[in-house]
């Protein structure tokens, strides 16, 4: 198995105010994870707010650096990509989709300016027609056309279509993985399902790998492949992805698992908060614990 | 028959614009017929740009130009007596705001002014529609504070001293503590984490239940209505397209925009292939014509291009405007349990 992603032992410590008011921050504490080029794969970290689950992306992005441990791209340290072609080569093969599609875009900008941006410094299209060209490719793997996105501003598009866009923008260097920080929790839900399905496909039929951080336990059930569950910087659980959401075992997972809403509750009255005390316990003993391995192939930390 | 808390019939709000010469005009709630009953939660569902937060400001009497009311009527059945906000004197209005209709509002950091104390906000919102003595008046803060379950402590901290949900808690705190009887709720739970989102929920419903108020829940997540709402309203396109009882609408829904809302939303244990809705919600300034839905309707038939279809019951306190209501099947099943379907 040849690896393209090796997250080992990244752990990310953030130190925030002066020096009367100082706090310290783990964000990220002792990650590991891989994705193999042989296959692949959507990849879910799931996580409240503050579980480090941004940072990670981040960090596996180069856009912040670990404080420990590795993280090797095709067997290469960011670190060691110094000069600028050599880090334009790395975002040819990683790129990311954002949360919020309609920040992403400048609104006095027509969106199709950041597509040709792309085709040209990161696919290398040298004229106006192969840039064209590329392009129609990629808003055709997200199923849209350049003749419904050329000239249009970001508010003339829904929400829907303008993440698409920024899928397919992503999509034009042809990279092997895609990092998607949260890319539904702005789109409307009748929408969400679309880009969902759309990540899917992009992995099934165009082999792209796609790392989906979400807290939606529901669409990382319906697409993932594996998932982590991270709890204030912690992998807490690990592994194949149904097994675990269909039987959590450590208990920040089954809290999680118990606060999702479902349309199935409907009349059942079951609207009581959820039971803290177990994933608080479990947090008490989080640094002395270990991840164990368990038969499905799932790891817990216990 | 249970009482109404507001009943609106057949209102219309329309954003009125004139940019150089060229009339605009943006239909954002047409024809909009409904009513809160007491003691009940009303959810109402949409996608961004189908008008529903132009219908929940046309409720709180917050409308400014270009919106327009153009037509229809909405009145207030308070236990002081009956208003409409829009034929009463702005006196008497504003001494509805707070002590009978509140409303709680979306994005929980913007609304708290962050270089005041949120004891100075409670002070402004809610001192002189209490009309209470002071020390009675932080008396009956704290006390219910307490019962959102917050330490009297938040009211000397600052917004940014408080975590994402003790701040929409404060929110709720703010909204609720002169005891309205209608509140007005727009995503207050858009924001949050699953596990404090639950709690936030969980409290609304307390909340509610403790002070027999009406609350109008306006979200576009059908999994949170599901667990909140006793019945539903579904907007499209500025129109009311389906109204019922949560359980009904969910389970045997008679409008096929509806159908697909429900059958689209993903859940842990279910494998079974999503369909998502074709194309995008229309541009209200150029609505289509008859059934505004018929472009994206896998039901559609000559007659929905023409005739706009009336909200009419199809089952017991269930109104469909749908042509072919009859014929919607739901396209998932929801739960394992036999469902009381009034039909």
């Amino acid at each position: 198995m040849t690896a393209l992603l090796e997250v080992s032992h990244v752990s990310k410590h953030f130190v925030t105010g002066g020096r009367l008011s100082r706090s310290h921050i783990d964000a990220v504490v002792d990650a590991n994870l891989s994705l193999s080029s042989d296959a692949s794969e959507i990849f879910t970290i799931i996580g409240e707010s503050g579980s480090g689950k941004t940072t990670l992306a981040r960090m596996i992005l180069g856009l912040e650096h670990p404080t420990s441990g590795d993280i090797r791209f095709e067997g290469k340290r960011n670190a060691e990509r110094r000069t600028r072609a050599a880090r334009r080569d790395f975002y040819r093969r990683v790129q990311p989709i954002f949360q919020n599609p309609f920040e992403t875009f400048n609104p006095l900008k027509r969106v199709d300016r950041y597509l040709h941006a792309s085709a040209r410094t990161l696919f290398g299209a040298r004229t106006a027609s192969e840039a064209e060209s590329v392009i129609d490719g990629a808003l055709h793997k997200v199923g849209l056309s350049l003749r419904e996105v050329a000239g249009r501003y970001a508010h003339e598009l829904s929400g829907g279509q303008l993440q698409r866009v920024a899928i397919a923008r992503a999509l034009i260097p042809n990279p092997s993985l895609l990092i998607a920080d949260e890319p539904v929790s702005m789109v409307d839900a009748s929408l969400r399902m679309s880009i969902v399905t759309l990540l899917r496909d992009l992995r099934d039929e165009f082999g792209v790998s796609v790392i989906y951080i979400t807290h939606d336990l529901a669409t990382a059930y319906y697409i993932s492949d594996r998932l982590v569950i991270m709890q204030k910087g912690y992998v807490v659980e690990m592994g194949p992805a149904r097994p675990i959401l269909d039987a959590p075992e450590h208990p920040y997972s089954r809290l999680l698992k118990d606060s999702v809403l479902s349309i199935t509750d409907a009349g059942t009255d079951g609207l009581v908060s959820a039971d803290r005390s177990e994933s608080a316990a479990a947090w008490e003993r989080v640094g002395t614990a270990t991840l164990q391995e368990r038969e499905d192939g799932r790891f817990v930390r216990l | 028959m249970t009482e109404n808390v507001l009943t609106v019939t057949s209102l219309k709000a329309y954003y009125r614009m004139s940019y150089f010469g060229v009339d605009r005009e943006v239909r954002a709630v047409d024809d909009v017929t409904l009513s809160v009953r007491k003691n009940e939660v009303y959810g109402i569902a949409g996608e961004s740009s189908s008008g529903k937060t132009t219908l929940i400001k046309t409720f709180a009497s917050a409308i400014r130009p270009p919106l327009k009311i153009v037509g229809g009527s909405m009145t207030y059945h308070f236990e002081n007596g009956d208003i409409d906000p829009y034929a009463a004197p702005q006196a008497k209005v504003d001494a509805l705001r707070w002590s009978h209709l509140s409303y709680i509002m979306q994005g929980s950091m913007s609304l708290l002014n962050p270089v005041r104390r949120v004891r100075r906000t409670f002070e402004d919102f809610a001192f002189r529609p209490m009309g209470l003595p002071r020390s009675e008046f932080w008396g009956r803060v704290e006390s219910h504070l307490q019962r959102l379950d917050l330490s009297p402590n938040v009211l000397s901290a600052y917004p940014h001293q408080l975590s994402g949900g003790m701040r929409q808690r404060v929110t709720i705190a703010l909204a609720t503590v002169c005891q309205p009887e209608f509140v007005i709720a727009d995503e207050p739970t858009t924001a949050l984490d699953v596990v404090v989102q639950k709690d936030v929920l969980a409290m609304i419903r307390d909340v509610q239940r403790q002070m027999g108020s009406s609350v109008v829940f306006v979200t576009h997540d059908m999994s949170v209505h599901a667990n909140i709402a006793d019945r539903i309203g579904i907007m499209y396109a500025g129109r009311l397209v389906e109204e019922g009882p949560t359980r009904t609408l969910l389970a045997a829904p008679r409008h096929p925009y509806t159908a697909h809302l429900v059958a689209s939303l993903p859940r842990i244990g279910d494998t079974t292939p999503k369909v998502a809705l074709e194309g995008r919600p229309p541009n209200l300034a150029e609505p289509p014509t008859g059934c505004r839905f018929h472009p994206r309707c896998p039901l559609a038939i000559e007659k929905c291009t023409t005739d706009v279809p009336p909200l009419e019951p199809v089952g017991l306190d269930h109104r469909s405007a749908c042509w072919r209501s009859a014929e919607v099947r739901p396209l998932t099943r929801i739960g394992h349990q036999e469902l009381e379907v009034a039909g």
